[in-house]
């Protein structure tokens, strides 16, 4: 680092290491590994899955060594020194005076987010090998997984936003190609797009932010740090600098949160995500559910300075970023009560919980939602590669938890062990993961002011104890239904995906316990469901919170001054001891006057086992409810709860407006959709059939009572002449009204050209 | 010499190519008129790189050759394409808008 | 100069004459023959122009090259080598005035811009290393490109022409 060595005795020297040096070679492999499968792959004896997997690994492997690495360094570094990230860049591309960097930008949260991808592409797939054994573009899988991998970690470790841009659009092309995967069906096809598109709103608004953040932040990165405006590590310096407009940096944030809530399924975007689950599980649960849905809150983390100054987050009040999670845990919390198919329920589940990291980031809990981020990934993907397991093995390829499921806990106890394990830490019950982090983040919401969204986190929690309850219960106690039954039902009717139904000869025997390759995944993710937390356990002190000291950005002031010594000596790097840190009112709350600093400094709510208590109850609550309701309803038919929505009228109403989305989609395709494209439609068809027609068919008639008038008066003494030649009137009268449509490429030449010559001719003569 | 006389050389040179694109019916006949065109861009982009005293337009004017290039290699294949299947390359003849 | 002069005014008005044949004689291959003498004169107006390696380029590819291609696509779509009656459609009538109103545009432009502004002097010949050092260095990324540009060039010219 940039310390003269009359600081040493102050700052030990940061440590660094070969894996840390060396990450760009993380995303490097699967890239290489992707054009390996698609160019040799169907020539291998595992027909290129074994590349996917290997090369997953040796990204978990060097991922894996950079976090140790980098755990080294933080834990090296005095207390609270600033720990500089690992920037290494080169020049990309460059194009007239354009220089486009490439590089890797290491730092906690991209540790973090990293192992957590390589880790879960790894289990998903080592699951993939069994659950898609015998699909018939098993290759082409494979390929997108991993070309997928590649994407993700790039965009984690982008040192600027080119390059993060590059992995964000890979992810998205990989989602849609995986979500379509079985395309023949149409509903798949249907998704793919939706997703695609939907996603494709937001990703104006990422280009759009890139774009404003270049154009105002290079000058000011360029003159202080030497680096250009796309750089992450110049913005966020140049965000918290005081020097940015602050219109523009708001214009900014809120254009990057666009792409967020495209990204990341927030309302009123996420209706994309749910229809998502079309695709094969193995998908839904890496993609959509742990990893590229996170890239929008990575996003927000990544350029927490943008956001935390343009969107004024810590200024109490509610800023963008709060309303959409909160609005977003409500709503799909509560969708999540009518659904029938089990993914959809957890595709809520993961909207929601999504909601919660935008909650916590926008409130400032930068540290909760992160966490969450980690967390999440594993009960999240245990739950929906249980969902697939449940599918794979016992309930023929259905999803449908009324017709299909129920009773399975016996038949799969390694399955309904995970499930199990996996629900307790996405509900937040003691000790398991999501207590950690999402209680974290609820109470971090209150400390920094954010009352009423304190009690929408909650409420969401009641919400998703109560829903998770009602999915537990009909999938694995009550009696087996349909499919899961056994014997009973082979019919192609639970079929959902019938392109894939090269192994149901195996699995004709009733319902049964997945293969090896399927639980090993299961019950890693689930003891990770059940442990992960304790990495940055708050209620155990200071000590335990592990994670929040190798992650967090220790926000000191990075001052430089200029040394009076002779002109060889220039910038000196100089960290302010530890009283003055305190003393000072740290970037963010307060602008420096001098100096640079890369992340703002923020407030942590002091743990109290009082909340804790309060919001357990509340969880538990959720349970027991939704367990006695779910009893009475599924299992007794309880005659005072069954057909209750068809007898209440408001209950029928909210219940019709679930089910129906909010209406949501019917907004987007019927009336959006529709206002702009059926008008310009209707214009062109009224123009071809009232103006283009309505000419020919006047002229037709006008001739023809013309004609009539000449057929009774003048009689039989010119008929057929006349007829004849107002017939070739109207003829050539029809030509003369038509005649731009010609199709001639010559005449549009000709058109063409008149016009500019004569816009050129108007110019010049205006300029001269 | 004057600036001018090679930039109304170049002008010249462009009408003429526009004339041709307007007037000609065989597709032949058309590529060759934008053959014309964009050698006059390539004279004016030579003038002023020696005007300004820079190598841009030089790059621009290779650039704009190779363009050129793929541009008649393409259009020739789609004239034989039309032409095997239409036995003409009067592109008057080729007014279906229907796909 | 006054030979240089000399020497732009001879080859202005031959390219000039040749390519309003190129634009009006009825015979194809005519066509490509005047078009030959067009691209030659502009290779010389641009050794004029201090850019040999550009002229050398023009001659190779647009004369080597590109001609041939017109050539065969003239032969591979018409039977019949000689003058040709219907060689022009019925917008002609329009291409003279949108010709002249453009003519007229630029060189009032033209005129106004430039008046009569002198080319320097002395002017170094640009040198083929000069080029390549811009090339493939802040213009390398277009280069990139059009490499791109090429190879679908080549694979659609490819596909398009194939007989099935």
């Amino acid at each position: 680092m940039n310390l003269l060595a009359s600081e040493s005795e102050v700052l030990a020297p940061l440590v660094s290491g070969w894996f840390l040096e060396h990450a760009w070679l993380i995303p490097v492999v699967p890239i290489i590994a992707f054009a390996l499968i698609i160019l040799v792959g169907k020539r291998l004896p595992m027909k290129g899955s074994e590349l996917g997997v290997l090369s997953m690994f040796s990204s978990l492997v060097l991922a894996a060594g950079a976090g140790y690495q980098w755990i080294q360094r933080t834990n090296r570094a005095t207390e609270e020194q600033f720990v500089e990230p690992v920037i290494k860049s080169w020049s990309w591309w460059r194009s007239g005076g354009f220089d486009f960097g490439i590089g890797h930008h290491i730092d906690g949260l991209s540790i973090l987010v990293l192992i957590v991808v390589a880790f879960i592409s790894t289990l998903v797939q080592i699951y993939s090998l069994e659950y898609l054994r015998g699909d018939r573009r098993y290759t082409h899988f494979f390929a997108a997984l991993t070309l997928f991998s590649g994407g993700m970690l790039a965009m984690v470790l982008a040192d600027n936003m080119i390059l993060f841009l590059l992995g964000w659009e890979i992810m998205g092309l990989c989602s849609f190609i995986l979500i379509g995967h079985w395309w023949e069906e149409d509903a798949n096809s249907r998704a793919a797009l939706k997703a695609f598109f939907t996603v494709r709103i937001g990703d104006v608004g990422l280009l759009v932010g890139i774009s404003m953040l270049y154009f105002s932040a290079n000058d000011w990165t360029q003159e202080h740090l030497g680096v250009s405006g796309f750089s992450i590590r110049g913005i966020s310096a140049w965000a918290l600098s005081g020097a940015p407009n602050s219109t523009v940096i708001t214009i900014a944030a809120v254009a990057l949160f666009i792409a967020c809530i495209g990204k990341s399924g927030q309302f009123p975007l996420h209706t994309w995500l749910p229809d998502a689950m079309a695709g094969p599980t193995p998908v839904s649960s890496l993609l959509h559910s742990s990893t590229m849905v996170v890239a929008g809150v990575y996003l927000v983390a990544r350029l927490y300075p943008v956001f935390f100054v343009g969107l004024d987050i810590l200024g109490g009040g509610g800023n963008l970023i709060v309303v959409i999670g909160g609005i977003t845990i409500v709503i799909s919390a509560a969708l999540a009560f009518v659904q029938n198919d089990i993914k959809r329920v957890l595709a809520y589940s993961t909207v929601s919980q999504l909601g919660y990291m935008m909650l916590g980031l926008g409130a400032g809990a930068w540290m909760p939602a992160v966490f969450h981020i980690f967390t999440h990934a594993f009960f999240k993907a245990c739950l929906f590669l249980g969902a697939g397991s449940i599918s794979h093995s016992a309930s023929h390829h259905s999803f449908d938890m009324k017709r299909d499921m129920g009773g399975l806990r016996k038949v799969m106890p390694i399955t309904f062990t995970t499930w199990i394990i996996s629900t307790l830490a996405l509900c937040g019950v003691f000790p398991f993961s999501g207590f950690f982090s999402k209680d974290e983040i609820i109470d971090n919401v209150g400390y920094s002011g954010y009352n009423l969204f304190m009690i929408i986190g909650l409420v969401g929690a009641f919400m998703t104890a109560a829903y998770m309850t009602r999915a537990t219960y009909l999938t694995f106690f009550g009696e087996p239904r349909g499919a899961s039954v056994g014997h009973a039902d082979h019919g192609d009717t639970h079929d959902t995906h019938n392109a894939h139904d090269a192994h149901d000869v195996e699995q004709s025997h009733g319902p049964h316990e997945s293969g090896l390759l399927i639980t090993v995944p299961l019950m890693i993710l689930s003891v990770l469901a059940l442990s992960s937390g304790f990495l940055n356990a708050t209620p155990f002190g200071e000590s335990w919170e592990r994670m929040k000291f190798w992650v967090e950005p220790r926000s000191v002031e990075v001052v430089e001054e200029t040394h009076v010594g002779g002109p060889g000596e220039s910038l000196i790097i100089n960290l302010p001891s530890a009283e003055e840190v305190h003393s000072k009112s740290v970037c963010g709350s307060a602008q420096p006057e001098t100096g640079i600093c890369y992340a703002p400094q923020l407030n942590h709510a002091p743990f109290k086992w009082l909340k804790a208590m309060m919001s357990m109850a509340i969880v538990f609550l959720g349970i027991a409810i939704s367990w006695i309701l779910s009893t009475l309803l599924f299992t007794k038919r309880a005659p005072r709860l069954v057909g209750l929505t068809q007898r209440v009228k408001i209950l029928g109403f909210g219940h019709k407006l679930l089910v129906n989305k909010y209406y949501l989609d019917v907004l987007y395709e019927k009336v959006i959709v529709r206002s702009i494209a059926y008008p310009v439609a209707r214009a062109a068809y009224w123009f071809n059939q009232n103006i283009l027609d309505g000419i020919l068919h006047a002229i037709a008639n006008s001739t023809r009572k013309i004609s009539g008038w000449v057929y009774k008066n003048v009689d039989q003494l010119i008929v057929d002449g006349t007829v004849n030649n107002s017939a070739t009137l109207t003829k050539s009268l029809g030509t003369a009204a038509q005649p731009t449509q010609s199709g001639k490429v010559s005449q549009y030449a000709a058109l063409l050209f008149s016009a500019a010559a004569v816009a050129a001719l108007v110019l010049v003569i205006i300029n001269t | 010499m004057f600036v001018n006389q090679f930039l109304f050389l170049g002008a010249i040179l462009f009408c003429i190519g526009v004339y041709g694109v307007v007037a000609r019916k065989n597709a032949v006949l058309m590529l060759m008129s934008i053959e014309i065109i964009l050698n006059s861009v390539n004279i004016n982009l030579l003038t002023f790189a020696l005007r300004n005293g820079s190598t841009d337009g030089h790059v621009f004017a290779l650039y704009i050759i190779a363009v050129a290039a793929a541009e008649v290699g393409v259009g020739l294949g789609l004239v034989l394409l039309v032409y095997r299947n239409k036995k003409t390359i009067s592109i008057d003849d080729l007014s279906e808008m229907r796909g | 100069m006054i030979a240089q002069n000399i020497g732009f005014w001879i080859i202005a008005i031959v390219m000039i004459g040749a390519a309003l044949r190129v634009v009006t004689t009825n015979n194809v291959v005519h066509a490509a023959l005047w078009l030959v003498v067009v691209l030659a004169g502009a290779a010389a107006q641009y050794i004029l122009l201090a850019a040999e390696f550009v002229a050398v380029t023009q001659v190779l590819v647009y004369i080597g090259a590109v001609m041939v291609l017109f050539l065969f696509g003239t032969m591979l779509t018409r039977a019949r080598i000689g003058a040709e009656s219907d060689l022009n459609n019925s917008y002609k009538k329009l291409g003279i005035p949108v010709g002249l109103i453009m003519l007229v545009a630029m060189g009032l432009a033209l005129t106004d811009s430039f008046g009569d502004e002198k080319l320097p002097e002395s002017a170094k010949i640009v040198s083929t290393q000069e080029i390549s050092d811009q090339i493939f260095g802040p213009y390398l990324l277009p280069f990139w490109a059009l490499s791109f540009v090429l190879l679908a060039a080549v694979v659609g010219a490819i596909v398009l022409a194939r007989k099935d």
